[in-house]
């Protein structure tokens, strides 16, 4: 009887939290309990043997020690530091945006390894990413099909018709595409166009390094990111924080392209 | 609860607010008080009183401290010519502890943290900005923590500052004192490898 006083794990840190003199608490993603919430002590101190091991987005192997309320981070090894995905203002923003959503879209000790893999992917693509943006809507709307959620995008959700080339409508409480006879009954849709219908049924149905070379228009990219973000928002009921963030980043740097090219 | 006397409850109830402290150690402060000698009470309320009363936020550096400028900002003797950006009053306490810096501060209270709810508009940022064209500095210590809220932080204002006349540094990272080499993690190691200086 009695388990185990001590398990390894591999994680990912997604959020910390500071706590007590030095410690902090840390949400953590891994490969056999899911999400989980463990202290790491005296790791605030420039002297402790695992601050350095337990960053913000790394992923390292741990020793953990079964605690009475939380379990204890004894040993940490950092395993990959996706150091390119520090050293850049935007990546660490979408890096914020991917863990953020990870860490709310998920519960505490539920086993999901392909979502950890998922994970890892998507933290190696943010830091080598050219197009953070589009990498991070693969990640949405992936992730959506790993918790459950998966948008139905190519049959209505009400009627079940096949959709047809045209503006349709987008509910997030059906979950999915309606075409615009079903649509304009339903209460709470943004209307849909087809470019970006397009592009969101080929990141569900492609893999990443196909993905990945899409090239879409401004307007296309934003309406995609509204599109996301009524989805995200809808079953998180709040809106993702982290990407008023990137959006803050983005307004910055357009309002200093266009200083910088004289005034018009 | 309601065995307990309602001064005593309330009193329970307001030291559990604190952090770190839970429904035991809040009654255990509460029945330390009520059984020891008056005066500790006494100075503790004072002191509670006080410290919203008494204390204000330096204008200059948004420190807090007991007037405005505080007294590092107001001390002539400093080099006014460097600032050093940290993010709470007490990393203040830590670089005056060194005796090794005699320049000015600035106070930013917090690290960029999204998912926290706290972004640069949260912080002291834009002031620092402001406080910069106003008097123009040498030198700019950006000495928020080595980690990565600290870094994006770090970033940000740099990225605010682009173009101004100022020199920008970075606290450096590497070994710490009495630490073991085989602990250290690859970041620091590679870290303090690069930024190796000549014995």
């Amino acid at each position: 009887m009695g388990r185990e006083k001590l398990y390894r794990a591999e994680a990912v840190v997604l959020h910390r939290q500071d706590m007590g003199e030095a410690d902090r608490l840390l949400v953590l993603y891994t490969p056999d309990h899911g999400k989980v919430r463990v202290i790491a002590k005296g790791i605030r101190k420039p002297s402790s043997r695992k601050s350095g091991h337990l960053e913000l987005f790394a992923r390292s192997r741990l020793l953990i020690a079964r605690g009475r309320n939380l379990d204890i981070i004894t040993q940490a090894e950092l395993v990959e530091s996706f150091e390119g995905l520090r050293t850049d203002l935007s990546r660490i923003s979408y890096a914020y945006h991917v863990a953020e959503l990870l860490d709310r879209f998920t519960d505490e000790d539920i086993e999901n390894r392909p979502l950890y893999d998922f994970l890892l992917s998507t933290l190696q693509w943010l830091a080598e990413s050219e197009n953070l943006s589009l990498t991070s809507r693969y990640f949405e709307l992936h992730l959506l099909d790993y918790v459950g959620y998966r948008p139905q995008l190519f049959r209505c959700v009400q009627c079940n018709d096949e959709i047809q080339p045209v503006e349709n409508y987008l509910s997030a409480e059906e979950g999915g595409v309606l075409c615009p006879r079903c649509g304009e009954h339903v209460p709470r849709t943004r209307p849909l166009s087809m470019p970006v219908l397009k592009i969101l049924r080929f990141l569900q149905t492609y893999d990443y390094p196909t993905c990945r070379r899409l090239q879409l228009r401004d307007a296309v990219s934003r309406e995609l990111e509204l599109v996301m973000e009524l989805l995200l928002s809808h079953y998180l009921e709040a809106r993702p924080r982290s990407l008023a963030f990137i959006r803050q980043l983005r307004r910055e740097r357009q309002l200093k392209n266009k200083t910088k090219h004289g005034t018009m | 609860m309601s065995a307990i006397a309602k001064p005593v409850e309330r009193l329970i109830e307001a030291f559990s607010r604190l952090p770190g402290v839970g429904p035991k150690t809040a009654s255990r402060f509460t029945f330390f008080l009520l059984r020891g000698s008056d005066n500790l009470s006494v100075e503790l309320a004072e002191a509670l009183q006080q410290l919203h009363t008494d204390v204000v936020t330096c204008q200059q550096c948004y420190n807090i401290a007991d007037e405005s400028p505080c007294a590092i900002c107001g001390d002539s003797l400093r080099d006014a010519t460097t600032i050093c950006v940290v993010e709470e009053p007490l990393d203040v306490v830590a670089l005056e502890r060194t005796h090794a810096y005699h320049g000015l501060y600035h106070v930013l209270h917090g690290a960029i943290s999204p998912a926290d709810n706290i972004f640069p508009d949260d912080l002291r940022i834009r002031e620092l900005v402001r406080r910069l064209e106003a008097a123009p500095v040498e030198e700019l210590i950006l000495a928020t923590n080595p980690n990565l809220e600290g870094e994006a932080t770090a970033a940000y204002i740099q990225r605010q500052l682009a173009g101004k006349k100022v020199r920008v540094t970075r606290l450096a990272r590497g070994l710490p004192v009495g630490g073991d080499l085989e602990y250290a993690d690859a970041l620091t190691l590679s870290r303090a490898l690069a930024e190796r200086q000549t014995a």
